[in-house]
């Protein structure tokens, strides 16, 4: 039996602290108050004194409360039971099932040898031709979609998830708000999803430190699985709130901030999470799809900055619709050569055209006469918007492609397009000058 | 182990630990933190009264007030011999391959393996002979490693002259295998292996004196190598926000640039790119010895994910190594992606320590550390003749974009040549995204000055006619101007554009460089007779067709000839 420590010398914000020895780092204990019992994880030793982060939060913890080491840190159950299940941040069922402790493993286990991962080569097919054309999406590849509060993205990244050919799909929410916890969980359910997929939620009602753990816990489960040769899925909504309850927690702790707040450690703190996407050599993959909400929609906050030097490109979601500029997929060279010849010729052109019609926009807006040249843009770039941009969209591949070269030539002479010889004979309409 | 000085941890702060020793510390020594049978590489990084605060190369999870401390009273180093190319090493010189050999998937905490094959045996050839004078840095002989004929030198640390009293017959050896014994006046006596070790964060300076780099280091990228050049032995970085092609540039560097030996060292950035790297060089032929980019290659690789300490010092790592080629006489290049990490790894251990920061957190001392690195570069003179370069390429990751923050400040002080990225060209599909203006480069150009005027004059002209555009409009804009800023937007499209990813077009050698050069400087200087704003565009969309079209093509084909001839042709047609 484990040594119980009755004294708490300090308790402010989440993180409590007592005096205690054997104690190892980042392990767990049991705090018990009159509200109930509660883990909590060790953050900092110094000499006797054990600081923790209490999951359920400090609020009315006494300072005679019980505490108890378990000796471990956070482990989380990698069952194949835990398919169709829901459960809290802290691992707790979250639908009136039986709990699952059996199959334990540490979370935030240890980095993957890069010589062990292989170059990814497989598309994964959205049906969206801003993603399947544009910015196509990888197996095993990192990718959040930029957004604002009040932009579809978890519409958006439902869809992803429904339409993409994976075998598990792991949820992490993290703050979501309470319908949009119902809303995925109903969505998988009227799909048939449900069957093959497990989430870890983090309600904006729950405490703060459980959502520290949700994206642990997600890739913990999800690495096992990858692990048995399966293709996982990981959705991380919203990692921002993750972000945020990281300043939290350093903040209290007297940690000196970096930048707007945020800990030096943000960047390696998101790192070690997204870099938990990976292609194994003779075995599964897990592909991560997060999304990050930009405060005030800026690109340059610690948020989206830290994280857009971390994943393998972005979706910038804005109006409803994935804009072409500012989202990248770094991923979309390993496959978009095996496709079709003039894949990336058609993802080339079409943008650099739709920057040129931008321009163009701008010049008509400031009132000045439009040429010949002008005109041909505008009437391209409204072609592009409608047909190819819209989200309602949904077409493979293949179909988008043609349509591509149905909207330059619609527009334009094949000249103007500055595509090499060879494959505009091969591709541009034959009805077409 | 018994006389071994010893402590006990006091505290534990994230990968900080605080530690009260018993006797003595020196300052960046490595010790071990012992937790059950799993012994962590720890390095002194700060030392108050009798505790050490040390980082932590590994995670600290479990690790428990009271657990033992071992310090070994060795800075932090790495092994240096034959056998260092083509490998794959960590942040502190683990093999990753041996690694997965034994751990498997994942990067087993406190497992630490010998750098170099201390088994494999190496043809050594003796050159000097008994009562030869030797001092640090000497050749006493050589081993063929791949194409490159590595030196067996005299260990760097040993100081004033000695003399070669035992040298072995030519034959195979073991690295660990005494090949010379040398005697000092002093009568004291030192063997010689193949292998030595060399602390990381202290230069190697065994040769006679450092060089102005003047020699264009090819790069075969058009707009470095014409517009913003590299020199053997120079230093130059690329800043540039997310998403603007930093690493896509160093891996063009990687594969095109004409040095002897490139170390890439992927600091703390995405394993993916670095798994790129390790699958494909081994498959892409080197042109220049018709070997693999493999052999040339050595691949320093701490990820974003891995422990954050090492990341710290994995470009000391990387640049030792670079420097130990250097005294063979090679030239290497280092290619660091991404410097800000490493910044950003200093960031962490200082806020750790509680030190007072500077702008935006960073320590205070991060721009000397900075110039400290970049320092390491250089053409040297060797001690026996001949010399050795080492040119450091680092990418920064600004935060937000904008390089007004410490760690791009800090290296513009410091490097010879500045390639800023630009987010507005990346989104205009504009690559590599070199800013045309705003870069730089102190070095010289492999195009005559005058000819290089003539198109700079061309950008900076058509870039202010483009800006007036937007306020006069198309209209309001003289046929002059117009054309200046066509022909600007066509040099910026067939001549600053390079497509990495086409076999012809993405590598541009010099000779080809200064031909086509030529060429567009024709296009740029002509006064064609078209004075209707349409035509004069449409003429432009024409040549920039068949220069596109061109670059796609091989040089020595007929078919390279006969576009010439189309493009002279259709100039002729319209002056």
């Amino acid at each position: 039996m484990r040594k119980v420590y009755h004294r708490i010398l300090q308790i402010a914000g989440n993180v409590i602290t007592v005096e205690a020895d054997n104690v190892g780092y980042n392990d767990l204990a049991e705090v018990t108050s009159s509200r109930g019992t509660s883990l909590a994880q060790v953050i900092r030793l110094e000499d006797e004194v054990v600081s923790l982060q209490v999951f359920a939060g400090s609020r009315g913890i006494s300072t005679g409360d019980e505490v108890r080491f378990l000796g471990h840190p956070m482990r989380v159950s990698t069952s194949e039971n835990l398919l169709g299940r829901l459960f809290t941040g802290g691992g707790l069922p979250r639908d009136n099932r039986a709990p699952i402790d059996y199959d334990l493993v540490d979370i935030a286990g240890p980095s993957v040898n890069p010589a062990k991962r292989i170059i990814p080569r497989n598309m994964i097919r959205t049906g969206i031709p801003m993603i399947d054309v544009f910015n196509s999406l990888v197996e095993s590849q990192k990718l959040p979609i930029f957004s604002v509060a009040g932009e579809p993205y978890n519409q958006l990244l439902a869809r992803i998830a429904m339409q993409a050919e994976v075998d598990v799909i792991v949820l992490g929410g993290m703050g979501l708000k309470h319908d949009d916890y119902l809303f995925f969980r109903n969505t998988l359910d009227e799909q048939g999803a449900l069957s093959r997929t497990v989430m870890f939620t983090h309600t904006a009602s729950d405490p703060v430190v459980e959502c520290l753990l949700v994206p642990d816990m997600a890739l913990a489960v999800a690495e096992a699985y990858a692990l048995e040769n399966k293709r996982v899925l990981v959705l991380l909504t919203d990692m921002s709130n993750y972000a945020d309850a990281l300043k939290e927690i350093a903040i209290t702790m007297e940690q000196i901030p970096s930048n707007r707040g945020y800990p030096g450690d943000l960047y390696s703190k998101l790192a070690a999470r997204y870099e938990k996407a990976v292609d194994f050599d003779s075995a599964g993959s897990i592909t991560i799809l997060a999304v990050t909400t930009m405060p005030g929609d800026d690109l340059t906050h610690p948020i989206p900055d830290n994280t857009g030097y971390i994943t393998e490109g972005q979706f910038y979601l804005r109006n409803g619709r994935i804009e072409p500029f500012g989202s990248l997929s770094r991923l979309k060279q390993q496959v978009n050569d095996k496709t079709r010849d003039d894949h990336r010729v058609i993802m080339d052109t079409m943008i650099r055209l739709y920057a040129d019609f931008k321009e163009t926009l701008e010049k008509q807006s400031m009132g000045f006469q439009m040429s010949a040249w002008d005109d041909k843009l505008l009437a391209y770039g409204i072609e592009f918007e409608s047909k190819m941009m819209d989200l309602s969209v949904n077409i493979p591949l293949e179909e988008a492609l043609d349509l591509g070269w149905k909207i330059l030539s619609d527009n334009f002479d094949k000249m103007e397009t500055g595509i090499k010889t060879d494959l505009l004979e091969k591709f541009w309409p034959k009805d077409k000058k | 182990m018994l006389d071994s000085n010893k402590g006990k941890i006091v505290g534990i702060n994230g990968n900080l630990l605080t530690v009260e020793f018993e006797t003595y510390v020196t300052q960046n020594e490595v010790a071990y933190a012992i937790a059950g049978d799993e012994r962590l590489k720890c390095e002194v990084i700060r030392v108050r009264g009798q505790r050490a605060d040390l980082q932590v190369f590994e995670d600290t999870v479990g690790l428990q007030v009271g657990n033992d401390v071992e310090f070994t009273d060795e800075l932090l180093s790495v092994e240096l011999g034959p056998g260092l190319l083509t490998m794959v090493f960590d942040g502190l010189q683990n093999p990753l391959n041996e690694l997965a050999e034994q751990s498997g998937f994942f990067l087993k905490r406190g497992l630490y393996l010998p750098a170099l094959d201390y088994e494999k045996k190496w043809e050594f050839t003796p050159s000097a002979k008994v009562g030869d004078n030797l001092s640090a840095g000497d050749t006493v002989g050589s081993v063929p490693e791949g194409i490159f004929e590595h030196r067996i030198m005299v260990p760097f640390s040993l100081k004033g002259q000695w003399e070669l009293t035992e040298i072995v017959e030519k034959g195979d050896y073991k690295i660990s295998d005494t090949v010379a014994k040398v005697a000092n006046n002093k009568g004291e006596t030192q063997d010689i292996s193949m292998v030595q070790l060399w602390p990381v964060k202290v230069p190697i300076t065994c040769y006679k004196e450092k060089l102005l780099p003047t020699k264009p280091l090819i790069t075969q990228q058009r707009i470095i190598d014409t517009f913003f050049p590299v020199a053997v032995g120079g230093t130059f970085c690329v800043p540039g926000p997310f998403g603007a092609g930093k690493t896509v540039l160093q891996h063009a560097l990687s594969q095109y640039a004409e040095a002897d030996i490139v170390i890439v060292a992927a600091c703390g950035e995405r394993a993916g790119e670095v798994v790129e790297i390790l699958r494909e060089f081994p498959h892409l032929e080197d042109p220049r010895t018709g070997k693999t980019l493999m052999d040339r290659s050595i691949i320093i690789c701490n990820t974003s994910s891995m422990p954050v300490a090492a990341r710290e010092a994995s470009v000391y790592t990387a640049v030792t190594l670079a420097e130990y080629y250097r005294q063979m006489g090679l030239n290497c290049l280092l290619l660091a992606d991404s410097t800000s990490r490493w910044a950003q790894a200093m960031r962490e251990m200082s806020g750790r320590l509680e030190e007072i920061p500077g702008e935006e957190g960073f320590p205070a001392y991060l721009e000397s550390l900075i110039a400290g690195f970049y320092e390491r570069a250089g053409i040297v003179e060797l001690n026996g003749g001949g010399t050795g370069s080492v040119t450091i390429g680092g990418t920064v990751s600004p935060a937000g974009g904008n390089f007004e923050e410490p760690v791009t400040q800090g290296t513009l002080k410091v490097v010879g040549a500045f390639h800023g990225l630009s987010r507005e060209r990346s989104n205009a599909r504009r690559f590599p995204a070199i800013h045309p203006l705003d870069s730089w480069s102190h070095y010289t150009s492999i195009i005559e000055s005058e000819k290089l005027e003539t198109a700079r004059a061309c950008l900076r002209r058509g870039t202010e006619v483009n800006q007036m555009m937007k306020v006069v409009g198309e209209e309001g804009t003289h046929i002059d101007d117009f054309m200046i800023y066509q022909k600007s937007e066509f040099l910026d499209y067939v001549y600053l554009q390079q497509n990495t990813f086409d076999n012809v077009d993405g590598s541009t050698e010099e000779e080809r460089q200064v031909y086509v050069f030529d060429k567009v400087i024709k296009i740029l200087n002509t006064k064609f007779k078209q004075k209707d704003k349409d035509e004069a565009r449409r003429l432009i969309q024409e040549f920039r067709q068949l220069f596109i079209d061109w670059n796609y093509v091989e040089m020595d084909t007929s078919e390279f000839k006969s576009f010439e001839e189309t493009i002279d042709k259709k100039i002729a047609a319209n002056v």
